[in-house]
């Protein structure tokens, strides 16, 4: 196939010809000749194409074919109990995370201080939250009452732990402590990640500790720390269906109530899939968009966005030369 | 007058790396005092002592009279709280090698940062001081570019800029051109002739001689940790007395 690479049939005449010499004389100010080379033909990305498509294909027949109601899919994907339970997943993964974030700031800086029992607890509490599974994590917080059975804040707050531990604070609790360690090791991993000139540079300016954590070393980390994030918060929406041990209704919970009923499981876990696909693709929307945000001033173009990759790719498919 | 800054057998130490060895100087307002020496010999440890972002072992050092990192009160010492350090610092400017811009904000935020943070000002008043010491450093159009959009000598600039915007009264300069490509050295080394003129005083850690001899007022030789050679730059570098002096010059130059 070498052939394929060579150039155009060359036309100009050999170098030392007098033709040749006065050409060169006025080629100053004309353009350079374009090289027209034939292109390289893709062969192998239409064969794997084919092939994966025709998969595909096959798995889409399967499921066609196969004992699956659609138009009980199609009935249910908009039903309000479903809608709701995709509110509360959406609204417990936020708040989770909300959580998870400012643990995770506070415990780390406690884990980076120079003070031993701080960065002691800090570790304690991540060993522990990132230890055990946060599906244990939840029943322990939904069984509290079995070992406490008020809780006593002194004169400010006392009242019964079943009251307390309602579904939705056990999930808020469970999830979010759990998110509270990733997430300090993910920002720890970004605080370690700035130059200590950095640090160096704002104190010399007088800038104190905290100002210096929060307008110099911590707005640089979000560099490091925003992608690992956004995958901690898709992971969490889909974690949160654990959620459903602890009798709060989210998304998985009120497919399976459905589903059970009117003897539709499978068709309602594809409903719960369908709504979690959702909202996993916008939030890998925000996501990059995000990143592109804290690449500010780090990088001297930002990276394209998903619509310029997508137009970039379906050229190369047929483009002489792929990107 | 008092010296500006003053050192009496000022040690520090690293673990068992002794690295300061008793250090005597005396910086007088307004001069511009070169340090120079081999690599390793303590200068930038030396410097970074001076505004306390390293505490020193044994000897006094003051700055405009003060003692850094400690209060004396009869013949006891106490150490300074952090908020105190960073109280004392405002009046210190600090060039580093590497510039050490803050790379998520332009030139401009990057000038007015410490005034707005650290002094309360307001704003408006950060910005027009901010660009007019973005001019005075030929910076005015690069204002919105971030550092990562600037050549070494122009973020030099710039790290210049950034520590004049707290009007300090003592500027430290740690080979401040010795990251740049030699046709950047200049501009950055027009700018700390400007500031010598006004009557800035200026301690340099520098290699290039042609700047000491020609702006420095007075000039250190220090190796190993000890102040080798001192004297007017002009003398120092042309009649070395010490033969480590000669040794290094003859390297350098
Ligand atoms: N944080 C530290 N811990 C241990 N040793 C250090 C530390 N900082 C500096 N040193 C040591 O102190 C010595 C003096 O370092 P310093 O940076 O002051 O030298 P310098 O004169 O500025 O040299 P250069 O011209 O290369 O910048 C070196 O041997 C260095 O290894
Ligand atoms: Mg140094």
């Amino acid at each position: 196939m070498t052939d394929k690479f060579d150039k155009a049939p060359a036309e100009e005449p050999p170098e030392d010809s007098p033709v040749a010499k006065g050409a060169a004389t006025t080629a100053v100010t004309a353009p350079p000749e374009q090289i027209k080379a034939i292109p390289v033909r893709h062969w192998g990305r239409w064969v794997s194409g084919v092939i994966v498509v025709a998969l595909l294909g096959t798995l889409v027949y399967a499921f066609a074919q196969g004992n699956v109601r659609w138009d009980t899919v199609g009935d249910f994907i908009f039903d309000d109990r479903i809608l709701g339970g995709m509110g509360r997943t959406l609204l417990i993964s936020v708040l989770s995370m909300a959580i998870g974030l400012v643990l995770g700031v506070v415990f780390a800086v406690m884990r980076l201080s120079k003070n031993p029992v701080t960065g002691a607890v800090a570790w304690l509490y991540i060993w522990f939250f990132r230890g055990t599974p946060v599906f244990v994590q939840l029943l322990l917080w939904f069984n509290l009452g079995l070992v406490f059975e008020y809780v006593n804040l002194g004169p400010v707050y006392k009242d019964e732990m079943v009251d307390v531990m309602t579904p939705f604070m056990v999930a808020l609790l469970g999830l979010g402590l759990n998110e509270g360690a990733y997430m300090a090791e993910i920002v720890r991993a970004g605080i370690q990640s700035v130059d200590e000139g950095q640090t160096e540079a704002a104190h010399a300016l007088g800038m104190n500790n905290s100002k210096t954590m929060r307008r110099v070393v911590l707005p640089q980390a979000m560099r490091v720390i925003v992608p690992p994030t956004g995958n901690e918060f898709i992971n969490l929406l889909k974690t949160s269906s654990l959620v459903a041990v602890v009798s709060y209704v989210d998304l998985t919970r009120a497919a399976q109530n459905i589903g059970s009923t009117s003897f539709a499981v499978m068709e309602l876990l594809l409903v719960a899939s369908v709504w979690y696909l959702v909202l996993t693709s916008i939030f890998s929307v925000g996501q990059f968009y995000l990143e592109r945000r804290y690449a500010r001033g780090s990088l001297r173009t930002l990276p394209p966005t998903p619509w310029q990759k997508v137009k970039a790719n379906m050229l190369s498919l047929t483009s002489p030369r792929g990107v | 007058m008092t010296a500006m800054v003053k050192a009496e057998g000022v040690h520090k130490s690293y673990g068992a790396a002794h690295i300061l060895k008793g250090i005597d100087l005396e910086v007088a307002p307004r001069e511009v005092f070169c340090l120079v020496g081999p690599s390793g010999s303590g200068k930038s440890t030396f410097l970074r002592c001076i505004n306390h972002l390293e505490q020193i072992n044994a000897g006094r050092l003051s700055v405009d009279g003060r003692l850094v990192g400690y209060r004396e009160k009869g013949d006891k010492l106490y150490e300074l709280k952090d908020s105190e350090v960073a109280a004392h610092r405002r009046d210190i400017g600090m060039v580093f090698q590497r510039f050490n811009l803050f790379p998520h904000m332009t030139a401009l935020e990057n000038v007015m940062e410490a005034p707005v943070q650290v002094k309360g000002e307001a704003k408006a008043v950060a910005r027009a001081r901010a660009e007019r010491l973005l001019d005075r450093v030929g910076l005015a159009d690069k204002a919105g570019n971030y550092p990562s959009q600037l050549s070494g000598g122009q973020q030099q600039r710039v790290a210049i800029a950034r520590a004049l915007a707290m009007e300090p009264k003592l500027m430290l300069f740690d080979e401040p051109t010795s990251a740049l490509d030699p046709e950047l050295v200049g501009d950055v080394l027009d700018v700390m002739r400007g500031l010598a003129e006004d009557g800035m005083t200026m301690i340099v850690v520098t290699h290039e001689m042609g700047f000491a001899r020609e702006v420095g007022d007075a000039l250190v030789f220090m190796d190993d940790g000890v102040v080798v050679e001192a004297g007017n730059p002009r003398d120092v570098l042309t009649n070395p007395q010490h033969d480590r002096t000669k040794a290094f010059l003859s390297k350098v130059l």
